[in-house]
């Protein structure tokens, strides 16, 4: 009984410091710092700027990527007033081609610092590689910045690239969950079709089937899954049941908005996963 | 149906045969009061008369006709009450509440005290009668042995035993200090056991087991009415093997303490008071390191603390003789499963299948037993509990969520008993009648497990938090015929229970275990009944020769028309007795019908009738102040292969066995 009471005053003492810690950001309308929770991914500069690349994880990974920058004048000023694109391209052997990327915003609540996200298919090695530019207006001047990057790959899959059976190259990548959980998880994916090896637009009402597995276990399934549809922000949104932790494979299926299928197909005791899938390791 | 029609024909005729008996000599001590049925097991007279002294708790349990035991292995069986598992009885120790902290029931409360230990088993059938909490099948109070303030006085006992099947090896010792104003009682005992084999020496692996207990008695009176005690067990059982389970233990220890307070004669309506604090701590480490070929490996820890009190009054007021207790107690259940993948690179699967569950409980309840006159006797009883449950892991607080979305994390039950019977008591004829109400909660498994198999339907069974309470009104008849040359028990017992708690199918849900059949929820059937009828019948054929004869069967069926699992078909016990001056003698017969009556929606197969004979024999030599019992017998003489219906899996029993025990007090 007594370890109970602990436990309950414990609770409260955390309860009541995590109150404090709210009131604070509550009442302080400008956050401390607009990079909280972000780390230092790259550097690219040129005779007038330095651009601060910034992610989660603080390196570039195959699949979805939300990155942040800010630009920096010579003398260490914030810029607070630019108006940026940017456009991935991954230098091949043969070829070029871009990604899919997406319009860059200020940051909620942030006053110089801008984000949007990259899908990258493929990782960068010693003779492919990234190369990011960047082209920011600053009150009507315009501006370039490139850099080569390196882009890591991923240690699962969480984007795939492949033709649907309407001979469009599609690229669909997980957005989250980016920690799962053993519960139901919010499942979110980006949908882009490829039009031409340097544009790539996101696809409108189609739906992702997801029937995840775990294939170390007899490829069992999970309650609780709902296949995934277009949101607001354009993301693709479900819900994913995870019932353990470990390596799940989540089989995937598209649809388009006559509810054809372009892509996957069911799993079965005969067919164990589908062509089109991503995973998760937790 | 026709046997049930048999039973009851025999339930009307039995009473009224009997009553057309006249017969000169009543024999009041071989009539127990019907509405409590009592196994003494005394130590201070470990009797040659039982069939063998050092047999575990689990095999005596068995021999009243109220109980099954449910067998997964050669160990820790699992107490059935009127054919019901053992969510639907409060089993204690002393009045102590023990949760198992086993999702497997490897590890039912019976299995933390030795035969050694014990001087009674209380065993109520039914919620008549019971003051140790919400029940519906009815509960057993295994009491342990003390002694009492006296002269002072050093006893001891020494024993040990040998069994031939799976070599299987008991000692152990007891002493008793006895002072006028403190007493103690400390005793150890320790199994150890190879497997056994089945009839015709098949080996049934996985069978082993080794296990000690140590418990101890001291207390210390503190005025002539009053007196405190401390009491603690441990149990610690080793390297387990559980042949109907996939799964063994390799280690499962229960350490159980209390301290009690007693005051006698506080005034003269209030003779005894007595208040118990009580803590247990289970700890069971499940795993399959010895199984050589498993689809996946995993381990299965589980955890359950217990933490309780109760307080007693009794009292007598002109024809009143009245008992209240009041109780409460708080568990905390949490069962885990880590498996762990073929491949090394991957992360280890991990899941809470008890998600850290928190049960309050606290109960009043109120008796009274009130003598009418000589003849008439009734019993009325009142008991409510308020059962609180809360899911204290978040982690699993949000598996269960993704069956349940929206799940909250508590759940408050109030659960009513209310039980009367009427006793009539004639010179050799007692006969009873008890009707009862009685709710419970459901389990911790059946409220919040998460994919818990099934091994014997092959099912993974989810938890269902949002069941209501299951209720049950049932009526127990009870006559007993005592004679001089005859005596004569015959008990009907009758459960119509509401919202009946079982496992049904959820078609499209994906099994977790490899090569399980699929999903089951725990869900309420509107309905099911359960019918209990045992008889005894004993005849003294000569002063120094009984015939015994015992049988017993019980029916349960679901208003969806399927039988429930686990049903007694037809089983009898027919044994004669030689008892001359300190010799004994015993050759018996046991069996079964053909058990037809079997769920197959629970995994159940058909079963053969058999039979099995035993014979012992047993001296007890006296030297003075001390003396030595030998018991000498063999077990399933014709080494018969056979399973019963309370065999897990059909699991089969041990072939032949023969034993000895020696005892020695002194
Ligand atoms: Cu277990």
């Amino acid at each position: 009984m007594l370890f109970q009471i602990k436990k309950i005053s414990f609770a409260l003492v955390w309860l009541s410091l995590l109150f404090v810690a709210c009131n604070k950001t509550d009442n302080n309308p400008t956050p401390v710092n607009e990079l909280e929770g972000l780390k230092q991914a790259a550097v690219i500069t040129n005779s007038t700027h330095t651009i601060t690349l910034y992610t989660a994880t603080g390196t570039f990974q195959t699949g979805y990527n939300a990155i942040y920058f800010q630009v920096k004048k010579a003398d260490g000023s914030l810029v607070k007033n630019a108006t940026a694109t940017w456009t991935p391209m991954m230098h091949m052997m043969s070829k070029s081609h871009s990604c899919p990327a997406s319009a860059i915003t200020m940051k909620p609540q942030a006053t110089a610092t801008y984000g949007g996200h990259i899908i990258f298919q493929m990782p960068s090695n010693s003779t492919e590689y990234w190369e990011l530019s960047l082209s920011y207006t600053i009150d009507g001047v315009s501006y370039t910045a490139t850099s080569q990057i390196t882009v890591a790959a991923s240690s699962h899959q969480v984007v795939t690239s492949f033709k649907g059976s309407d001979s469009v190259r599609y690229i669909l990548a997980l957005v989250a969950p980016t920690q799962p959980k053993v519960a139901i998880n919010d499942i979110s994916a980006a949908l882009y079709k490829m039009e031409t090896m340097t544009r790539f637009v996101p696809v409108d009402k189609y739906t992702i089937m997801i029937d995840p597995r775990m294939p170390d276990m007899g490829n069992h399934s999970s309650p609780g899954n709902e296949h995934l549809v277009q949101g607001a922000d354009k993301l693709y949104h479900g819900k994913l049941g995870l019932t353990m932790t470990g390596y799940w494979k989540i089989n995937l299926q598209l649809l388009d908005t006559a509810a054809h299928t372009l892509k996957g197909e069911p799993v079965s005791d005969a067919n164990p996963a589908s062509s089109i899938y991503f995973e998760l390791e937790f | 149906m026709y046997r049930f029609i048999l039973w009851l024909v025999l339930a009307i005729s039995t009473p009224l045969a009997l009553l057309a008996q006249k017969k000169t000599t009543p024999n009041k001590d071989t009539a127990h009061v019907s509405m409590e049925e009592v196994v003494v097991i005394s130590q201070q007279n470990l009797s040659q008369k039982m069939e063998k002294p050092l047999s575990s708790l689990d095999n005596y349990l068995e021999k009243s006709s109220l109980i099954n035991m449910v067998r997964r292995g050669s160990y820790a069986w699992e107490p059935f009450i009127n054919g019901m598992s053992s969510e639907r009885s409060v089993i204690t120790i002393d009045g102590m509440r023990i949760y198992g902290a086993c999702t497997d029931k490897m590890d039912p409360v019976t299995s933390y005290v030795e035969i050694t230990n014990l001087a009674k088993a209380n065993i109520h059938s039914g919620s008549a009668g019971t003051l140790g909490g919400a029940t519906i099948a009815g509960s057993l109070d295994l009491v342990r042995k003390k002694s009492y303030f006296g002269d002072t006085q050093w006893k001891g006992i020494a024993f040990t035993g040998f069994e031939t099947n799976n070599r299987q090896w008991i000692a152990g010792a007891g002493t008793s200090i006895i002072r006028p104003r403190f007493y103690m009682d400390v005793d150890a005992t320790g199994r150890k056991a190879e497997n056994y084999a089945a009839g015709g020496q098949k080996e049934v692996l996985y069978s082993q087991y080794a296990k000690y207990n140590v418990s101890s008695v001291a207390a210390y009176r503190l005025g002539e009415h009053r007196h405190v005690e401390a009491s603690l067990i441990y149990d610690h059982a080793l390297d387990v093997g559980y042949p109907a389970l996939p799964m063994d233990v390799a280690t499962a220890k229960a350490f159980i303490g209390s301290v009690e307070y007693v005051q006698h004669h506080l005034s003269p309506t209030i003779l005894l008071s007595k208040t118990k604090l009580y803590y247990n701590d289970v700890t069971h480490i499940m795993d399959d390191t010895k199984r050589p070929i498993v689809p996946i490996r995993m381990d299965m820890p589980g955890w359950s603390k217990t933490a309780g009190f109760y307080s007693v009054l009794q009292g007598r007021v002109a024809i009143h003789e009245w008992n209240a207790t009041l109780s409460g107690h708080h568990n905390y259940s949490l069962a885990e499963m880590t498996m762990f993948s073929n491949d090394s690179t991957r992360k280890d699967m991990f899941m809470l299948t008890w998600p850290g569950v928190n049960t309050d409980y606290g109960d009043l309840a109120l008796k009274d037993i009130i003598a009418i006159n000589d003849d008439w006797k009734a019993t009325v009883n009142i008991g409510v509990g308020v059962h609180h449950n809360k899911i204290a892991n978040t982690f699993g607080w949000e598996s269960l969520q993704i069956f349940y979305p929206g799940l909250k994390q508590s759940k408050t039950r109030i659960l009513k008993r209310l039980s009367a019977a009427m006793e009539h008591k004639g010179e050799q004829l007692i006969y009873s009648l008890a009707l009862a109400y009685g709710e419970r909660a459901p389990s911790v498994s059946e409220g919040y497990g998460f994919y818990l198999f099934n091994s014997s339907d092959r099912f993974d069974y989810i938890g269902n938090p949002w069941m209501k309470n299951e209720k049950s009104g049932n009526a127990t008849l009870t006559a007993t015929y005592a004679g001089a040359k005859l005596s004569v028990k015959l008990t009907g017992a009758y459960f119509y229970i509401k919202d009946y708690i079982i496992g049904k199918i959820q078609p499209g849900l994906s099994p977790m275990t490899i090569g399980g059949n699929g999903i089951k929820r725990y869900e309420q059937l509107p309905h099911a009944t359960i019918f209990n009828s045992a008889l005894d019948v004993n005849y003294y054929l000569t002063e120094k020769l009984t015939w015994s004869n015992r049988c017993s069967y019980r029916r349960g069926i679901g208003s969806d028309g399927i039988n429930l699992p686990l049903m007694q078909p037809f089983s009898y016990n027919s044994g004669l007795t030689y008892a001359h001056s300190s010799f004994t003698a015993d050759a018996n017969v046991s069996g079964a019908v053909k058990h037809t009556a079997y769920s197959a929606d629970y995994g159940e197969r058909p079963l053969p009738s058999y039979a099995v004979i035993n014979l012992s024999a047993a001296k007890r030599f006296a030297f003075k102040q001390q003396s030595l019992l030998v018991k000498a017998g063999v077990e399933n003489l014709l080494d018969t292969y056979y399973t019963t219906f309370s065999d897990w899996n059909r699991v089969p029993r041990m072939g032949r066995n023969f034993f000895i025990n020696l005892l020695w007090n002194y």
